[in-house]
């Protein structure tokens, strides 16, 4: 859903629209970049070990790796509006969300790696990541997210906090029974529920035209009645103002909503995907829609940013993201018996 | 002959072999087509018969599952993929309270000839919902034909006898031995042959004969039994281990046959240590031969824990060929050292 690029009169009509300022607008892009940084960095070191043979368990980190460059913005758009408080359920695709979500990324690194020191200290690696204090969780169960977040939304209203619970999850997941059980319930009890569809057109290999019968997921969420809104998943600002929207209005008391955001994922499924099922030349068409030159054109546009300063915010978010790494890179190992333990409380 | 490595390639041979003979046979599931859903078990099915008989299907576990049922009632045998055995739980209703039951509860009138065929197993870093082998919930449950493959041959004829079953079958291929590019792998090549042929269900099969102890395993448990009695016999220890094929039927005669020779007993499982595999084949096997038993049986298995990401985690939990070597050294005991 790529919609009319505003003019430089629009774009200062859509910002204020949205009420952003100068500042919340430089620190997206900074949260942008460190993504964008930490997702390459660790796509780097997972194929230490894996090349020229690529053997799945060998090198720093093992198993599977879903990265999230091209989806930057998903995850920017809607975390930059909560709070520690408000839950995130992420999904098999977590880092984007959790580092959105405010998730320390050294630890967040460290975990990955199987570090004693990373959130889970090593038990749940990059698919289960846990961090209770920003209440932030994922699962590698496709469709495990819709419910769960529901679950802290209906706690968060029945213990009168004004918090509110984000479900996000991928169009594959969608097909899940949990998508439209989920919004029966999220529609019935009103609960302070917004649940994300990142829309990157493919579920796992199997494009989007062999698994949907309809084209957009809002038109499933209208026939709950929860209002329902598309958004372009590669544009931080379009993703912003609807998500400010209906954060607001979970947080007022006024019942679930869900967006679509139509987005990409630039590399594949996962590491070690070959692709033959899209061509190179798509890849290439979304890549020209990359959210992070987007949004500095724009700061620019808007006179908030010149490139000298965009440079810096890449730069300091390359250093953040570098230093997670090597935090992670030189934490210990858990001990074996650590295994053993943890099984109950 | 020619030689074959791994499981991924024989199950998806006898399925293209059975596909070719019998027009009822559908395939279903995630990522079928190009991935051949992704271990490998349906690869080369898509270019040769299409999306009409192999079918991606959305992420709807709980559906295709239940589509198989409705499917095969009517008069289809669908060959159904559930990518990891760990999904189960996504579509787990439609298999136990329908699929295993829906021919015994109907009375013998509404038929189930399905196959589902899922990849199992850690041991390459995957963690707690993608690690677990998980056969002992099948099982346990009456209606469940149980088939964990351990060698390529194996895999092929006993898909092949699966393909032909007019009951549910489910295949459990781990992942280690897929022979897969991207894995590791733990089998060995071997002659398979090209034409069709079956594996008989409830068959175990003695990997290697031996007078001092019995290793019963099943899956990756299988080679590393071997790689342990190979280290056992350099000292003097005769290991026989046997190769359990399927868990549902259980070959009992084979696995009393050997603890009345052998007298000592380890099971090797991949599975959780408690209500599952090992308790079960331990039960048989005390029930059948308790007179010649020289010591309680022992075994080794997953200690009642999720499987843990982190390596070293990881390799505390999942039997390896030396902790199988340790406790099969110290189940046989000094005097056999003497």
């Amino acid at each position: 859903m790529i919609k009319p690029e505003p003019s430089p009169q629009d774009l200062q009509y859509l910002v204020a629209q949205a009420g952003l300022d100068a500042d919340q607008l430089c620190r997206a892009y900074r949260q942008l970049c460190l993504i964008r940084s930490f997702e390459n960095l660790i796509a780097d070191r997972y194929y230490i070990g894996k090349t020229p043979e690529f053997n799945m368990a060998a090198g720093p980190i093992r198993g599977e790796m879903h990265l999230a460059v091209g989806q930057e913005a998903v995850a920017v758009g809607v975390c930059s509006l909560l709070g520690d408080g408000d839950a995130v359920v992420s999904t098999h695709r977590p880092h984007h969300h959790a580092l959105a979500k405010g998730v320390e990324p050294k630890k967040l690194a460290a975990e990955i790696f199987g570090k004693a020191s990373g959130l889970c200290h090593g038990k749940g690696g990059h698919m289960h990541l846990f961090d209770a204090g920003r209440h932030f969780a994922c699962s590698g169960i496709v469709g495990a997210s819709f419910p769960q977040a529901a679950g802290a939304a209906f706690a968060f209203r029945k213990l009168g906090q004004r918090t509110v619970a984000v479900a996000f999850a991928g169009e594959g997941a969608a097909n899940h029974g949990t998508f439209a059980e989920t919004l029966n319930v999220a529609g019935l009890f009103q609960l302070p529920l917004v649940v994300v569809i990142e829309d990157n057109l493919y579920a796992d290999s199997t494009p989007k035209w062999a698994a949907l019968s309809t084209v957009h997921h809002f038109q499933r969420a209208q026939s709950f009645n929860i209002p329902s809104y598309v958004v372009d998943g590669m544009d931080f600002i379009d993703v912003y103002r609807v998500a400010k929207l209906v954060i607001e209005r979970a947080r007022n008391g006024m019942g679930p909503a869900l967006i679509e955001a139509v987005c990409y994922r630039y590399r594949g499924h996962f590491e070690g995907d070959a692709e033959e099922y899209r061509t190179r030349e798509e890849v290439e068409r979304w890549q020209a829609l990359d959210p992070i030159p987007r949004l500095g054109e724009r700061l620019k546009t808007l006179g908030w940013a010149d490139e000298a300063m965009l440079n810096r915010l890449r730069d300091e978010a390359q250093q953040e993201a570098e230093a997670a790494i090597q935090f992670a890179e030189s934490s210990p190992l858990p001990e074996p018996q650590e295994a053993l333990m943890g099984v109950f409380q | 002959m020619r030689k074959l490595k791994g499981l991924a390639f024989a199950i998806a041979e006898a399925i293209d072999q059975e596909m070719a003979h019998n027009e009822r046979l559908v395939v279903l599931g995630e990522d079928v087509t190009y991935w051949g859903a992704v271990f490998g078990f349906t690869m080369g099915l898509f270019p040769k018969y299409g999306r009409e008989r192999v079918v991606d299907t959305p992420i709807t576990e709980q559906t295709f599952m239940g589509m198989a049922v409705g499917a095969a009632s009517v008069g289809l045998h669908p060959v159904v993929s559930l990518m990891f055995v760990d999904f189960c739980g996504a579509g787990f209703d439609q298999m136990f309270n329908h699929m295993a039951k829906n021919y015994y509860m109907s009375g013998g009138q509404l038929p189930m000839p399905v196959t589902v065929i899922t990849a199992i197993g850690g041991g390459y870093g995957d963690a707690a919902q993608h690690s677990q082998v998980l056969y002992s919930l099948f099982a346990h449950l009456p209606g469940f034909k149980i088939v964990v493959p351990a060698t390529a041959y194996d895999a092929k004829g006993l898909t092949m006898r699966a393909l032909a079953d007019p009951n549910p079958v489910i295949i459990f291929g781990h992942k280690l031995l897929t022979g897969l590019p991207f894995l590791p792998f733990e089998g060995e090549e071997e002659e398979v042959p090209e034409e069709r042929y079956t594996v008989e269900l409830g068959q175990a099969a003695v990997r290697r004969q031996g007078q001092d102890l019995t290793i019963v395993a099943a899956g990756l448990m299988v080679p590393r039994s071997l790689k342990a009695a190979e280290r056992l016999a350099q000292e003097g220890i005769s290991a026989e281990v046997i190769d359990l094929r399927t868990l549902v039927p259980l070959d009992e005669a084979t696995l009393v046959a050997s603890a009345r020779k052998t007298g000592r007993v380890l099971i090797v499982d991949e599975d959780y240590m408690s209500y599952g595999l090992s308790g079960e084949v331990a039960f048989r096997i005390q029930a059948g031969a308790l007179r010649s038993l020289k010591a309680p049986i022992q075994r080794l298995a997953v200690p009642d824990v999720p499987i843990p990401f982190s390596e070293p985690l990881e390799r505390a939990v999942i039997p390896s060929v030396e902790r199988i070597y340790e406790a099969a050294r110290s189940l046989v005991g000094a005097q056999a050292l003497a």
